[in-house]
This record gives structure tokens, C-alpha cells and sequence, in this order.
């Protein structure tokens, strides 16, 4: 499903390149984690995957097309087909949980009888049945996360990409939300997790992808955080 | 852009709007005072260009005749000219009495009755517009029997001058006006953008349009424009209404009559509306494009 050809992706004013001569290869289905020390390039390498970012040599292929090729419409219907969760959450403070994870069916145009019906039937998959009217403030970390993932998997995307989703919360969380996140994959949605949690990826024993100075150094099936593990 | 997505746009122009209700109100304001002024000078130009009409078109041309003219050749040939409205022939003796009255004393001029009259006979004309005083004049001077022909062509220039000064002046105004709201919309726009920005960054990680999230901005600004619009043309009628009556009521020159005429009028207020939409829309169009990045 993606594909990532001899993929180099340098910043202006840095003297190294963040992301240098990646390939790599992930299938519909899998589950994968990016891991290695900050600055490895983690972060930069899923926003070329989101296209928010463009290779600056290299191509990066989904569904068999350059992404960098895209026009507006289809980097649009892209990113639609896309579900992004983040360390910090990124909720809409001033939304209840049920208008934040909505909004994600809203902004792309979506019936309010289709938010109705879905919206509800996410919360409880994701452990937030009867949370609808809280604001965010009102709920822990773990929770205001799964509120994220909530978001992420209502409109039904192909791919999740998730930056160091368990950043912010505490380990019985973090444990929790790996086992979501283990779910949607074994629903057939592509998930990559950027983590430096290294105790959830030795314990899942998934996919593992190592970065570091913006080089692929280890690409493991059912691997763990470090070489040694 | 399906149905739902212009429904939701919709929607949050509406609770953008009263999410800042109070800034709204703020910026519709000031809109409804700049536009207001604007709309006062227009009105304003509107009637001094009806004075000056008024004054220009009471002009008279005075047809002097030499002794031995042809009067009625000459009322045959002003009958015949496009422009004149009327014609009135004087006598010497009757502009000699006149000629006493104006200058308030008619006993200075007795002993100039008769004979001794020095004025010649002449023909007053009124013409239907101001601006063909002129040309008509310049005709009349061609008549057989015509010694001279004035007009005060001073007065005339100068009111043209005037009229052209003011007109430029009011110009000017209402574009220094109209360009502040627009910036003053700018600027409201972009703090409602700023507050938003955290919404906005979301939106793209989920995939809106950039239409999508410029919308709401788009449609804020133009409920704004048009608010303060709709608000100008209603305090700028009520108070030109009062002012209308009271000039028509008391106004004793013929030419300070105010200007009532509804299809003279509702140009200029329902300029207004659009102005202050096309206003609303354009300021949030520039800061939208400005602030809201793909």
C-alpha cells in the first residue's frame, strides 16, 4: 500500500537531511512501529506519507501513485483516506467529545444522519460510551487520546499514522490504547505508530522500522525497541 | 462541495459570528459609522449637485437688440432653438424700470425715461439645461439684430468648477472611507482567524477543502459588511428623512429645496447594502487568503 523509493527529505538551514535514501515497503493491513531517538526522522517521515511534507529527492508511492504528483483533489481525497493521531491530541477544547469526533465527518461533508448513527457506535469501540457531552478538559489523558483515535477511524480511513500517541499518558494507558490501536489494524487498516515506547513495542513484538540521522538501520518483522531486546 | 459541506459553512459562519458576538457587533459598527459618513457625503454630493443645478439652470441669457431689429424674426428664431425653455421680451422702457428696482432706488433713473433711455431692447431666456447656456448663447449671438448677448458666463464657470471640485473632493472621501472598513475588516478577520487557528490546523490534518475552512471566514465578513451596512442605510434614512422635511418646510430659496425624489434616493442606500457586502466579502476574501494557509 505504501511505498518509499530512495526517499531523502532535507530542511532549509540543516546541514543534515532528516529523512536519508529510505526504501521501505508496507502492505494493506499491517501494523508497524517507527522507532529511534529524537531527530531521527520519525516525525518527517510520517508527513511524507500524510504529504504534508514532499520528498526532496525519491518518490513516495500509495496505492501505486507518486504522491507528489497529486493534484488538489486527490491530495485532498488523500489525506480523507488518512486518520492522524497525535501526542498532544489536538481537541477542539471548546467541542464535546461527540462535536470533536463529528467534526471529522463534518469538514469532509458527511450527513448529520451519518454523524448520528457512527459517532455513538465509535465512542463505545474506543471505551468512551457515555462521554459524548464531556469537553475535553474533563477527561484523563488516556481518555482525551482515545478521543483522538476516535477521530481518527470514524470517517474510515485505509491508514492510521500515530506520532507518539502514548506520549502524554501513563502505562496501564498506554497499554490500553496499543490494544485499540492493535484492533483497528486486525480490521484491516494500516497502522504506523511513531513511539519511543519501548516496554508496548517489545511487548507487542509488531513490525519494527528503526531510524536513525534519518536512515533506515533495521527493519525487523516481530521486533523489539532495541537490537539487543 | 456537497450540500452538507455548504450547510455546515453555513453553520459556523453563524456560530463564528456569535462566538465573537461582541467583537461582530464592534466591527458591524464601525462599519456602520464609516459607511454611514460615506453615505452622508453621497447625499450630501447628491444635493449640492441639485443646488448647483438649480442655480446654474436659472441663469438667464440676455438678448440685447439693436434699434433696428426684427423682434419677432428674432422670438421666431428662439422658438426654433433646442434648449430654450422660455423667453421673455423686455422693452427698454420696461428694463429701465426694472434696471431702478434692482438697485432699490427708481427715482435715480427718472430723468432717463424716454428718449434718453440708454438700454436697448432685449429678450430674457431661461434654457432647459445648465450646460447648454453656452452653445445657445453662442447661437443667439449669430442673429440678425443682436448687439450683444450675456449670460454671466463667470457665474456659470465657476459653478462648474465648484461642482467639478466637489465631486472630486466626495470622491476622494468616501474611497479613503471605504478602503479604512475594508482594512478595518481585514483585520477583524484576522483575529477571528487567529482565534480559530488551532480549529484550522485540525481541519487539515482531516482532510477539509481550502474552501471548506475559508468559508465560514468569508461568510462572517460579509453578515458583517452587511450588518453595518443594513444599520447605516437605516439611522442615514431616518435622519435625512427628518432633515428633508424640516429644509422642504422652511427653506425660503427656491434652490436649497433637498432632494426627495425616491428613485434619486434609493440608489445611494441600496449602494450602500451592496457596498458594505461587497465590503464584508472582500476584506475576509484578502484575509482568508492572507491567513488561511493550505
Amino acid at each position: 500500500m505504501i511505498e518509499l523509493k530512495k526517499v531523502t527529505k532535507s530542511y532549509n538551514g540543516s546541514s543534515e537531511p532528516a529523512v536519508a535514501d529510505v526504501s521501505l515497503q508496507i502492505g494493506r493491513g499491517e501494523f508497524v512501529f517507527l522507532v529511534g531517538p529524537s531527530g531521527a526522522g520519525k516525525s518527517t517521515l510520517l508527513k511524507l506519507i500524510f504529504c504534508e511534507q514532499l520528498p526532496s529527492s525519491g518518490q513516495v508511492y500509495f496505492l501505486g501513485r507518486d504522491i507528489a504528483r497529486f493534484k488538489a483533489g486527490e491530495l485532498l481525497k488523500h489525506r480523507r483516506r488518512i486518520g492522524m493521531v497525535f501526542q498532544d491530541f489536538r481537541l477542539l477544547k471548546q467541542k464535546t467529545v461527540f462535536e470533536n469526533v463529528a467534526f471529522a465527518l463534518e469538514v469532509i461533508g458527511r450527513s448529520a444522519r451519518e454523524i448520528r448513527l457512527k459517532v455513538p457506535a465509535v465512542l463505545e469501540d474506543v471505551g468512551l460510551a457515555g462521554k459524548g457531552s464531556a469537553f475535553p478538559a474533563e477527561l484523563s489523558g488516556g481518555e482525551q487520546q482515545r478521543v483522538g483515535i476516535a477521530r481518527a477511524v470514524v470517517k474510515d480511513p485505509l491508514l492510521i499514522l500515530a506520532d507518539e500517541p502514548t506520549g502524554n499518558v501513563d502505562r496501564d494507558n498506554s497499554r490500553q490504547l496499543m490494544e485499540l490501536f492493535e484492533t483497528i489494524s486486525l480490521s484491516g487498516t494500516t497502522v504506523i505508530i511513531a513511539t519511543h515506547a519501548w516496554d508496548m513495542v517489545d511487548r507487542m513484538r509488531k513490525r519494527v522500522l528503526a531510524l536513525e540521522k534519518g536512515s533506515l538501520v533495521r527493519d525487523e518483522q516481530r521486533g523489539g525497541y532495541s537490537y539487543e531486546s | 462541495m456537497n450540500l452538507n459541506a455548504i450547510k455546515y459553512c453555513l453553520r459556523q459562519g453563524v456560530v463564528s459570528l456569535f462566538r465573537n458576538f461582541w467583537l461582530a457587533v464592534v466591527t458591524a459598527g464601525m462599519i456602520a459609522v464609516s459607511l454611514a459618513i460615506l453615505g452622508g457625503f453621497l447625499l450630501v454630493a447628491l444635493n449640492v449637485g441639485q443646488i448647483l443645478y438649480n442655480i446654474a439652470g436659472n441663469v438667464e441669457i440676455s438678448v440685447f437688440l439693436r434699434d433696428d431689429a426684427d423682434q419677432e424674426l428674432i422670438r421666431t428664431r428662439l422658438d426654433g432653438l433646442d434648449g430654450v425653455r422660455e423667453h421673455t421680451f423686455i422693452p427698454r422702457e420696461q428694463g429701465l424700470t426694472d434696471f431702478g428696482y434692482a438697485l432699490g432706488d427708481s427715482a435715480l433713473f427718472a430723468g432717463l425715461a424716454g428718449e434718453n433711455n440708454p438700454l436697448p431692447d432685449m429678450f430674457r431666456v431661461r434654457v432647459g439645461e445648465s450646460d447648454m447656456v453656452e452653445a445657445l448663447a453662442e447661437k443667439m449671438r449669430a442673429f440678425p439684430g443682436v448687439e450683444f448677448v450675456d449670460y454671466g458666463e463667470e457665474l456659470v464657470a465657476r459653478l462648474l468648477g465648484v461642482t467639478r471640485w466637489l465631486n472630486a473632493f466626495f470622491l476622494a472621501i468616501s474611497f479613503l472611507l471605504a478602503a479604512s472598513a475594508v482594512f478595518l475588516i481585514v483585520t477583524i478577520i484576522r483575529l477571528s482567524v487567529m482565534a480559530r487557528q488551532e480549529e484550522i490546523g485540525v481541519m487539515k490534518y482531516l482532510g477539509a477543502s481550502n474552501f471548506f475552512i475559508r468559508a465560514p471566514f468569508f461568510l462572517e465578513g460579509m453578515a458583517m459588511g452587511w450588518a453595518g451596512a443594513l444599520s447605516a442605510a437605516v439611522a442615514l434614512g431616518a435622519a435625512y428623512h427628518r432633515l428633508a422635511f424640516s429644509l422642504q418646510r422652511e427653506a425660503l430659496l427656491f434652490f436649497l429645496q433637498p432632494v426627495t425624489d425616491p428613485e434619486k434616493l434609493w440608489p445611494v442606500f441600496a449602494g450602500l447594502l451592496a457596498l458594505g457586502t461587497v465590503m464584508g466579502g472582500l476584506g475576509s476574501l484578502v484575509s482568508v487568503r492572507r491567513f488561511v494557509r493550505a
